[in-house]
């Protein structure tokens, strides 16, 4: 299994549950705004804990309510690809993707030539275009070694022609680096694109 | 221009101001940080002391000062025991004042910086590998740091303007906490000192305006950093 999710937690009034496991590829979470599929990526990146239940990535535990298990987010090895970028403003493009890379066995060269971001190395993040900066967020991700990829709503608030080109780059990522996805998003188009498995909130 | 005499009085004020700030800044970012990431019981009160000298009178300030740091208070006689000295009519006394009086502008300037920085940008980093360690080192104090920059430059042009609690606390001593407020004062007791009085407000008037100047630049620094995300 490359992910078996199952967990709860509360939030304000209601609560957010989900419960799936699934093979290699991508699974794609899909359902409207407001029922919780980013804080079902948080709690798998260890940034929001559970109340209730497990998170196992690739075969290891990664949170365990049972069994008291919770590993901090900086040792869960799980790229995450932020709805906006987050990339760092005080650092260029090339030391935003350098900083994930103390890991290894990152392929460098492969990941900015997949991604087309060879010419943006020098820039500053502020100056890249949205569909730029989202390239980069992804290459970033992708160059920390990730066991799995978190994506979230990857291609919102983007015009078509970038779109395009990301939805080039993730199945170029899902079919070359073999990296298991998370993706969540609202559109069904792009998730009958991008799935292996579907799951519907 | 100036006179030997009025050189050592802005020489002492610049050593009494850099001295004050070197010693605020490490207590003012552990108490900004607190206060801006921390919730604790007591952060109101906390946040409460650490601005009394904003609006305490300055020579109540000076005065407690005195009686901790008096030949008979816990911290005098701490140091005169261990260290066998006093800050009293030292210059080293004017600037614990003058870092006393400052401390509320620069743990303001600095909790406003720490608060800019966007959380996320922290959570971006540890998903990528980084600990609270490197997290810190690498995104947090760099994105703040032009605002604590500009703190302690604020904080500096404060400490050299300081007057109530130093005269308070270490008087009046030419050449050890004759400051240049303080030395303006005395100019002004003494007859046919006009002259040095105008002179020692323009440097007060320049320095103080460089202060702003360079503060202001810095806090802009620290906002085109932060709206990219």
């Amino acid at each position: 299994m490359s992910f078996d999710v199952d967990v709860t937690v509360r939030r304000g009034e209601g609560q957010i549950a989900a419960c799936f496991a699934t093979g290699p590829g991508a699974t794609v979470l899909f359902g409207p705004s407001g029922v919780g599929k980013t804080t079902i990526l948080q709690m798998v990146a260890g940034l929001v804990r559970p109340d209730t239940g497990h998170v196992r990535v690739a075969g290891e535990t990664l949170f365990d309510a049972a069994a008291r298990i919770d590993i901090r987010p900086e040792h869960r090895r799980i790229g995450y690809v932020f709805q906006e970028p987050r990339l760092f403003p005080h650092r260029r493009v090339a030391a935003n993707l350098r900083y994930g890379m103390g890991r290894g066995g990152s392929d460098w060269d492969g990941v900015i030539a997949m991604l087309g971001i060879g010419h943006l190395l020098d820039r500053w993040p502020r100056s890249l275009s949205g569909g730029e900066a989202r390239r980069v967020a992804i290459g970033r991700a992708l160059l920390s070694n990730p066991r799995v990829l978190l994506l979230d709503e990857p291609l919102s608030s983007l015009d078509r022609a970038r779109r395009g080109d990301i939805l080039n780059a993730l199945e170029a990522v899902r079919d070359r680096s073999g990296i298991p996805i998370l993706m969540v998003t609202h559109d069904p188009e792009e998730a009958e694109r991008i799935a292996t498995a579907i799951v519907r909130l | 221009m100036l006179s030997a005499e009025e050189w050592g009085i802005v020489r002492l004020s610049l050593l009494v101001g850099g001295t004050a700030m070197l010693v605020t800044l490490p207590i003012a970012f552990v108490l900004a940080w607190a206060l801006a990431r921390w919730r604790f019981p007591g952060r109101v009160l906390l946040d409460g002391i650490v601005h009394l000298p904003l609006v305490v009178p300055p020579v109540v300030t000076g005065w407690v000062l005195l009686l901790a740091f008096g030949p008979e208070g816990p911290v005098g006689r701490w140091l005169a025991e261990w260290f066998g000295v006093s800050v009293l009519f030292r210059w080293t006394g004017a600037a614990i004042a003058a870092a006393v009086m400052a401390l509320p502008l620069v743990v303001r300037a600095i909790r406003l910086s720490i608060e800019a920085v966007d959380p996320r940008l922290e959570q971006a980093a540890r998903t990528l590998g980084a600990g609270r360690i490197r997290v810190f080192a690498t995104i947090t104090l760099p994105l703040c740091a032009p605002g604590v920059l500009a703190g302690l430059v604020l904080g500096f042009a404060r400490s050299i303007g300081e007057f109530g609690a130093t005269i308070t606390f270490v008087s009046n001593v030419p050449g050890e906490t004759a400051t240049l407020p303080l030395a303006i004062y005395s100019a002004l007791q003494r007859p046919g000192g006009e002259e040095m009085v105008w002179r020692l407000a323009s440097v007060s008037v320049v320095l103080s305006l460089v202060a702003l100047v360079a503060s202001e630049w810095l806090a802009r620094r620290m906002g085109r950093g932060l709206h990219v995300l």
